[in-house]
């Protein structure tokens, strides 16, 4: 008994104090205000002025600021679109990869697999930056271009949101492939085979079985690459230029920069009520395919 | 299994391209001799020699290094604890919160993350330094730790475990005897998962990370940031190299031990 107990216990405590409470800090500092101080914030909590006096002290006026400064809504919108048009880009590249994986030869499947994932355990940072040289102006891009004829003068891709959705599609796609491969490969072959047996051309049998039984996947994929990408700081900053507005760059710069602790975690609070919702249907799906494998 | 359609062909041909072609690129032009990265201008490993001679660069890579190694550890025996209660804990008081609360780590932005660690670490007065990034890429990473072991946990034979304590194991013994060797694989791969995620992150270093302890990829960003450099282009190379040939290696393994796995089960099957 005290042995389950304490199985059970020790990851909880630590999520409790390392991922819950901490968001609970961030909520209270969201309500707080500015200060000249070390931690740059008020009120401190003390036990003498008791609870009441504390929470008497936190309001709103963070929250309203984001609304009245048009940045803020600017970049939660730019980074909802950038979210948004990413997923659907990596879906569309991703899925065909996935299905052609699903139907190469077995003995092919391993190395294919180990293809996909060895990109993921590749630093991000790196892969990022690969894009750098690839884009600029004087890029290896624009040298090929140029070099073939294809265009006259260079083509300005970095620091642009061109470049934002390259980089986004690039890292994020074994997000997208994994998921949707293992779905894929689970499908029965005899389906899609009854299918085109019953009358269906093999394009409406893809339609008709296919997607729809591959649709977990899907599902896991889009937001494995949606969430994240919503927060995403690393690319617009590397990649995106000044012309690119994204809330996580908002966030880090708000809080680097202008070391306004208050109002970046009014960003954080914000941006997390956007993603609830997400986040939650994410993990029903992930529940629920648990579930059907068990 | 039939061949493989031309559309089929073209998607795999490209899509791989796509992933791989970037990467090329930035180790051939890590040899490249010119200081303008993009001219090239002969073979060259100078870069790779600058790197060596970078103090602060090697220092980075040290702090990285053991970050790595500490948080990973603690991660994969959390991860494994919080995976086996996930899959055989049965029901217990704030199961949904506790399912929660590792899978939302995963998707979680990164900014948002960090920044509420740093918050709490400021909160309680700890200095950030080694002690927080270890603590902050811990609790990241033993949800993925979880996530990869219980998907073992979730397709091997509960009979076995049964068995085991039929035949007189207590539960400690059953987990350590039967399930555990099982699990191993699973375990090694999250350990490796939880260390490459260490070793790369960026962000959450950056907010838990104090003057005292620079991470590489915090170092690798500000250079970054500046523009593409050649010397950034080696260190890239020494790195994709270095997981390769981990990423190889560990398939290999893991390979091999599946081989050994089923013989092992043919045989018992055939004892019978």
């Amino acid at each position: 008994m005290m042995r389950r107990f304490l199985l059970i216990a020790t990851p909880y405590a630590w999520l409790l104090a390392l991922f819950l409470v901490p968001f609970a800090i961030v909520l209270k500092i969201s309500l707080s205000d500015v200060a000249l101080a070390r931690p740059p914030y008020v009120p401190q909590f003390s036990w003498e002025e008791g609870i009441g006096a504390f929470l008497s002290q936190l309001d709103l006026e963070n929250f309203v600021f984001l609304t009245q400064d048009d940045l803020y809504w600017k970049a939660y919108l730019s980074s909802l679109r950038i979210a948004v048009m990413s997923t659907v880009l990596t879906l569309l590249v991703g899925y065909p990869v996935a299905y052609a994986m699903a139907r190469a030869p077995q003995e092919w499947r391993p190395t294919l697999m180990m293809l996909v994932i060895l990109p993921f355990w590749t630093s991000f940072l790196i892969r990022v930056y690969a894009w750098m040289g690839i884009l600029s102006n004087e890029g290896y891009l624009n040298q090929f271009l140029l070099g073939i004829g294809a265009i006259s003068e260079p083509l300005t891709i970095l620091n642009t949101q061109v470049a934002v959705y390259i980089g986004i599609v690039y890292t994020y796609l074994p997000f997208m492939i994994l998921p949707i491969y293992s779905a894929l490969d689970r499908l029965d072959g005899s389906l899609i085979e009854a299918a085109e047996d019953l009358g269906c051309s093999r394009a409406q049998a893809f339609w008709l079985v296919t997607i729809p039984l591959s649709r977990p996947g899907i599902i896991a994929g889009c937001f494995l690459v949606f969430i994240p990408v919503l927060g995403e700081f690393v690319i617009p900053s590397l990649l995106g230029g000044s012309g690119t507005l994204m809330i996580g760059k908002v966030l880090w710069e708000e809080f680097f920069n202008n070391r306004d602790w208050p109002v970046a975690s009014a960003v954080a609070v914000i941006l997390l009520l956007i993603l609830i919702v997400p986040i939650i249907l994410f993990q029903r799906n992930q529940q629920k395919q648990a579930e059907a494998e068990q | 299994m039939m061949r493989l359609s031309w559309f089929n062909t073209v998607s795999l041909t490209l899509g791989f391209a796509f992933l791989y072609i970037p990467m090329i690129i930035l180790v051939i032009y890590s040899f490249n001799d010119s200081q303008l990265v993009t001219v090239w201008a002969g073979f060259s490993t100078r870069w790779y020699g600058e790197l060596l001679q970078n103090e602060a660069f090697l220092n980075a890579a040290w702090v990285t290094l053991k970050v790595a190694v500490f948080s990973s550890t603690i991660a994969t025996v959390l991860g494994t604890m919080a995976a086996y209660v996930l899959v055989r804990g049965g029901r217990f008081m704030g199961r949904t919160l506790f399912s929660g609360m590792i899978y939302a780590p995963l998707v979680m932005p990164e900014v948002i993350t960090g920044l509420s660690l740093l918050l709490l670490f400021i909160g309680i007065g700890l200095d950030r330094g080694v002690l927080t990034i270890v603590l902050a890429h811990t609790t990241f990473s033993m949800c993925y730790v979880s996530v990869v072991v219980s998907s073992r946990l979730i397709t091997f034979d509960k009979s076995l475990e049964e068995a085991a304590l039929d035949l007189g194991c207590s539960q400690a013994e059953a987990f350590r005897l039967v399930t555990l060797p099982i699990i191993a694989p699973a375990v090694i791969s999250g350990w490796l998962l939880a260390f490459t995620l260490s070793l790369d992150d960026l962000v959450i270093a950056s907010f838990t990370a104090g003057p005292s302890a620079t991470t590489l990829p915090i170092k690798i960003f500000s250079a970054v940031r500046l523009g593409v450099s050649p010397e950034i282009n080696a260190l890239s190379t020494l790195m994709i190299a270095i997981v390769t040939v981990g990423v190889i290696t560990a398939s290999l393994v893991s390979k091999r031990a599946m081989v050994r796995q089923q013989r092992d089960e043919q045989e018992a099957a055939r004892a019978q």
